[in-house]
């Protein structure tokens, strides 16, 4: 049974019809193969019709889709021999933040990226995605592991922020979000990022401030969620459609903003509904981008990799 | 609120864009003990009550003079960077709340940089301007950073950031977050210079601020009492659904917690900085200098009070240095 989203009700009445004449008798009177043929060739135009245009607090549902591939089905479908890495040596360990050595295409590796899980025990297992300091001083202590190692790596990013929590504030989730976006700049390995869903604020620029930023077609990122926006700029949460438009947040504006280097086209409908599709287009990319870092020496890497950030907003 | 904080003052103020150093009004109420204050007396004392010792925000530009050696600097005139490069309207347009906050603070955004000697040293403040927008940051706060980053390097001078913010500004949306890792590009610069970087955390250090380079520092100051977190304590709330610890996020709680290396009054804070930058940047000093004993800080603690002992452990305040820039033939390594 496929999830739909609200917009995507005309299709999903388009395939209902499709799906229930697939069921009837064929009694000769209608040819119901040249009818669901038909009916078939209607729901895939309008289905790339409503994903070719997109509105952005749509790509903002879409990118927060149920059955959208999470961190899991990435590390599953594209990582050799993953082995998991737990805890931050010093607290605990964050089950919101994945991260492991692994082989991706042959070259060893360090993963890392958010995980928001994909039910309601695995939810609460993952914190939603929302990580915790331990979750960024684990990404912290594998990302020098990398470099110790001379290992490349990885990240996907899938939170709606970090965690704001009693505990969290208590262990300093301020400067280990601080700290993780300076070990990103400071490694000399190679270092790419991917937003596979949504980039929620600081704790996503926290495994993000990378040589390489990529961005699924339909993924969102932002310094603040637009329900958050909304709440403080228009005072009230039921505005987050108009925050949505207002924020600048889908890939396309980004790209254009210069704040992300490459989107990553999704099949058509969406990451969802071809999730291996989406997984291997994201797979492609990485690996040319990461056989282009790999050419260069650790100082030229990281250097330009500094100077790609502290261009933006230069005057 | 009293009437008295309320009074025309600030009308005025918004429409002929009057410099920010003239007093709203003769008398303030402290919102730490409810005494009025004179605003002679409040000044004289750098905005702290001089009942319950409890500060209040203090200008940016008192802040700056109250830091250099005489009250001495030379400001830094910033860049200009693009205007509301995403055209950004929520309720208003974000032109013109920059407009109102210019008219309001005579400042063109959120951070001003000074440089100065503090306790004979050269040295780099910036300094955030709370009335700015809540000092929030944009691209012009993350400039203000690099610049002032830039320039402790290019003058082998230390840096002390002083945030007095709400964290990233949402009208600059994805490029307030961007200055993020921004700001911390510029300051590895300057720790890769072996530099000091020193944080004055001030009321309030939240969000997008305190998640880069307000809690980046080799040393971490805070005044008493101020504000220090990542989320908002709202946004807790409603996410743990509790009551929130007493004192939660105050300076004194994130130095229980060991994000603080000391919690110092206003008052103290010249002295206490001053004497945190001479003594990385001035390793040696020779000449006919007091030297502090074992004895002499015996001796001190048998005439203070009981959190004696505390003061000298987190240091500045009761050594030795003076006020005066140079009081004792202290001799500058070269470089
Ligand atoms: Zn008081």
């Amino acid at each position: 049974m496929r999830n739909f989203l609200d917009f995507e009700q005309p299709i999903a009445d388009l395939e209902g019809k499709i799906e229930e004449l697939r069921h009837l008798v064929d009694d000769g009177e209608v040819n119901i193969a040249d009818e669901v043929g038909k009916l078939q060739t209607k729901a895939n135009k309008l289905l790339t019709s409503t994903y070719a245009k997109l509105s952005p607090w749509q790509k903002v549902q879409v990118a927060r889709h149920q059955d959208r591939p999470h961190c899991i089905d990435y590390v599953n479908a594209l990582i050799e021999d993953f082995t998991p890495l737990a805890g931050d040596r010093n607290f605990g360990e964050d089950h919101a933040i994945i991260g492991g050595m692994g082989r991706f295409r042959g070259q060893s590796c360090v993963v890392l990226g958010h995980e928001k899980g994909n039910d309601t025990e695995s939810r609460v297992k993952r914190n939603f995605g929302m990580a915790r300091p331990e979750g960024y001083r684990k990404a912290i202590r594998l990302m020098e592991l990398a470099e110790r190692f001379d290992l490349p790596v990885i990240t996907f990013v899938d939170t709606p922020g970090a965690y704001p929590g009693v505990g969290a504030e208590e262990r300093g989730q301020a400067e280990a979000i601080a700290r993780s976006i300076e070990k990103c700049l400071q490694i000399k390995v190679p270092l790419i990022s991917t937003i596979i869903g949504e980039g929620g604020s600081g704790g996503a620029i926290a495994i993000a401030a990378a040589d390489t930023v990529m961005m699924l077609e339909h993924s969102v990122y932002s310094v603040i969620s637009p329900e958050g926006c909304a709440s403080i700029l228009w005072r009230s949460a039921d505005e987050a459609k108009t925050a949505a438009e207002t924020l600048r947040l889908t890939a396309q504006d980004l790209k254009e903003l210069k704040v992300i280097d490459t989107i990553v086209t999704e099949p058509v409908g969406g990451a969802h509904r071809d999730p291996a599709g989406a997984i291997q287009s994201v797979a492609q990319e990485i690996e040319n981008h990461l056989k282009d870092h790999m050419a260069l020496d650790g100082g030229t890497l990281r250097s330009k990799r500094r100077e790609k950030f502290l261009a933006m907003g230069r005057p | 609120m009293n009437w008295l904080t309320n009074f025309v003052r600030p009308k005025i103020k918004a429409l002929v864009g009057a410099k920010p150093d003239v007093p709203d009004n003769m008398w303030h109420k402290c919102p730490g003990c409810g005494q009025m204050l004179f605003h002679r007396d409040l000044e004289a004392n750098l905005n702290v009550c001089t009942h319950c010792d409890h500060h209040l925000r203090l200008p940016v530009l008192k802040r700056l003079a109250s830091l250099f050696d005489d009250a001495a600097y030379t400001r830094i005139e910033l860049p200009k960077v693009p205007v509301d490069p995403l055209k950004f309207r929520d309720r208003k347009r974000y032109t013109d709340r920059l407009k109102e906050a210019r008219n309001k603070t005579g400042e063109e955004d959120a951070i001003v940089v000074g440089h100065g000697k503090m306790s004979g040293v050269d040295t780099v403040i910036a300094a955030f301007n709370f009335e700015f927008m809540g000092g929030s940051m944009g691209t012009a706060v993350g400039e203000g950073i690099v610049v002032a980053a830039h320039l402790a390097v290019q003058q082998k001078a230390p840096l002390i950031v002083i945030p007095a913010s709400g964290g990233a500004r949402m009208q600059e949306s994805i490029l307030s977050l961007m200055q993020m890792p921004r700001t911390t590009v510029a300051l590895q610069e300057l720790s890769e210079a072996g530099l000091p970087y020193i944080v004055l955390l001030t009321d309030p250090t939240t969000g997008g601020v305190s998640a880069s380079f307000a809690m980046l520092g080799d040393i971490h100051v805070a005044e008493p009492g101020c504000m220090i977190g990542f989320a908002g304590r709202r946004v807790i709330e409603q996410t743990v659904r509790e009551v929130l610890p007493d004192g939660f996020q105050t300076a004194e709680y994130l130095h229980e917690h060991g994000m603080v290396d000391m919690v110092v009054s206003r008052l103290d804070l010249k002295q206490a900085l001053g004497n945190l930058i001479h003594m990385i940047m001035v390793k040696k000093i020779s000449g006919n200098v007091e030297l502090i004993t074992r004895e002499s800080i015996e001796d001190h603690l048998d005439q203070s009070d009981e959190e004696g002992d505390l003061k000298v452990a987190s240091g500045p305040v009761e050594q030795p240095i003076p006020d005066d820039p140079k009081p004792k033939p202290i001799k500058k390594d070269d470089d």
